[in-house]
């Protein structure tokens, strides 16, 4: 077993060796500019391109001719959201997400409000799932747009985008669903999920960075107006040279996604389980945040109450994880993803984070529950909080200054 | 985010942990943070007669630097007397760790720790506190002091 062990594939994922083996051609002998009409090389390119096109439409159920090439997730969620409303401005100015959507899509939505747009933020349930409920209630009749994620990158909890897809296609609504960390890893198909709009990544499915797609569906035909400008590649949805290498990279990457979701999807949820039920039985007071039921095979986001998260990150750092605890962050907040799903601060903090993916072992799961129970169990033994619960004191009822 | 070899050794081999008797005249106990903000210290000392501690552990719940922070300043105040050990500032602290900037506010809070036993052994004793409340950062001694005494500690 080689350390240090990954266990951070939310963040992102190695290249499969088959995606790599895929792409080398293209930097090399293939290494033309698809946009070459007058030459073979350029012809081979352009191949190669929509080849990786009809991979990564085949893995949604879309058609090829909806997959406009992109640099990755946050361009896609930029294109999807401001393009929309930038096109769609006369039709109306309101628009829904979730207070537990990605940056990029947080952030683009932002910048549209500075613009004059209106944005409802939906509250998410404690179990992290958007109630499809709220959705219904949000729209207004100037909604153009609801974005909302497929998988949570934080805690890995699947959105009812299913029911979700129902409502907006009923009101004629858009729907864009950022399906970045489910793409590959479960089912996910654009037709059942009625969604308009989807952004995928690369990285997040054992390709490689730098690349991704939106989906932009075209019965009925949605409009985009494009952020960047240039020869007008992708038709007009985003110029700029394409990334070859990258995109065989990606089709690689969906196909093999394709041909073996459903047994990895089996393989890492039973790993997965392995760590949560070794947890489980080796040390008390911990937390599983958000549904087990309605999650990515290879997420489990933990907190272990009492004991600070990057302080256990510190002491298990032959296990690359990541936690919501603020100390991991120039900010002294912690993850509002937890936040927004109601999770304390105190929990907030003791978070932490495993992704399981396509390379782990159950050799590096039992090294990792060894490793984590014994140092939680360290750290318990030098915590003030945990000290006091186990006297039986309620520290929810001490009157805690606030220091910051 | 990097850390001094300091501040890792502290950390992985933190001295001083515990818990002393604080319901013994002698000890002193601070309580400083807050659960919500990801950091709480609690540092005990134990005073002799002539007024020199003789004793420290903590306890904290906090980052790597938290529980650094706290380790260092049990060593410091040791063999020193009470004023001596006011005079330890969060800046020595800081200095010594090497601490980056964002985690500065943990060697504030192992300064507060100190303070805040210091003055619970004096009211213990009866003696009027170096420290008044008010200039241990605002209300939050007295607020975390009234929490431990209703929560028995």
């Amino acid at each position: 077993m080689k350390i240090p062990i990954y266990m951070d594939y939310h963040a992102t994922t190695p290249v499969d060796p088959r995606v790599l083996e895929a792409m080398l051609p293209y930097f090399r002998s293939e290494f033309g500019n698809a946009a070459s009409k007058s030459h073979v090389f350029g012809w081979h390119a352009e191949e190669a391109v929509e080849a990786g096109r009809e991979q990564v439409a085949k893995l949604i159920g879309a058609s090829s001719k909806e997959i406009v090439w992109t640099s990755g997730a946050t361009e896609s969620d930029n294109l999807a959201i401001k393009g929309a409303a930038h096109f769609y401005k006369d039709k109306g100015k309101h628009l829904v997400t979730a207070r537990n959507e990605h940056k990029a899509v947080l952030d683009s939505m932002h910048a549209l409000e500075r613009e004059g747009f209106e944005v409802t933020f939906l509250d998410v349930e404690r179990d992290g799932r958007v109630d499809p409920a709220r959705v219904k209630a949000a729209l207004r009749p100037d909604t153009i747009l609801v974005s909302l994620m497929h998988a949570n990158n934080e805690v890995g909890v699947l959105n009812p985008v299913e029911e979700i897809g129902a409502i907006t296609r009923q009101a004629g609504v858009l729907f864009h669903c950022d399906a970045v960390q489910s793409i590959g890893k479960v089912p996910f198909d654009v037709e059942r999920a009625n969604a308009d709009l989807v952004s995928i990544s690369a990285h997040k499915m054992y390709g490689p960075k730098g690349v991704g797609a939106l989906y932009v569906r075209r019965k009925p035909r949605v409009r985009l107006v494009a952020i960047i400008d240039g020869g007008g590649h992708e038709r007009g949805h985003r110029s700029g040279t394409l990334n070859v290498p990258g995109i065989v990279g990606m089709g690689k990457a969906c196909e093999l996604a394709r041909l073996e979701m459903a047994e990895e999807a089996e393989r890492v949820t039973r790993l997965r389980e392995k760590l949560r039920l070794g947890l489980e039985k080796n040390l008390d007071l911990l937390t599983v945040n958000g549904s087990l039921e309605h999650r990515l095979p290879g997420n489990l986001n933990v907190s272990f109450a009492y004991v600070e998260g990057e302080a256990l990150m510190m002491a298990i750092k032959d296990v690359a994880v990541s936690s919501g605890s603020a100390c991991t962050s120039a900010s002294l907040e912690p993850s509002y993803v937890l936040k927004a799903m109601g999770v304390t601060d105190d929990l907030a903090h003791s978070s932490i984070r495993f992704g399981l993916g396509r390379f782990t072992t159950e050799e590096e799961v039992d090294y990792t529950v060894d490793l984590v129970t014994r140092k939680v169990t360290k750290l318990r033994e030098m915590s003030p909080l945990y000290e006091m619960v186990k006297s039986g004191v309620d520290i929810h009822q001490i009157e805690w200054a606030n220091p910051h | 985010m990097s850390y001094s070899e300091k501040l890792l050794d502290h950390y992985e081999n933190p001295r001083n942990v515990g818990s002393l008797d604080a319901k013994d005249d002698s000890v002193g106990t601070g309580l400083v943070g807050a659960p919500a903000c990801g950091d709480v210290m609690k540092l005990q000392i134990k005073v002799s007669a002539d007024g020199v501690i003789e004793d420290a552990k903590f306890k904290t719940f906090g980052c790597g630097s938290a529980i650094a922070s706290s380790s260092l300043v049990t060593e410091w105040v040791k063999g020193r007397t009470v004023e001596e050990a006011l005079a330890i500032k969060n800046t020595d602290v800081a200095h010594e760790l090497n601490l980056p900037p964002v985690k500065i506010h943990c060697s504030v809070l192992a300064e507060d720790a100190i303070k805040a036993a210091i003055s619970d052994y004096q009211k213990k004793r009866g003696l009027t506190p170096t420290v008044k409340a008010d200039t241990v950062r605002g209300d939050r001694q007295q607020l975390i002091a009234q929490g431990a005494v209703k929560a028995g500690i």
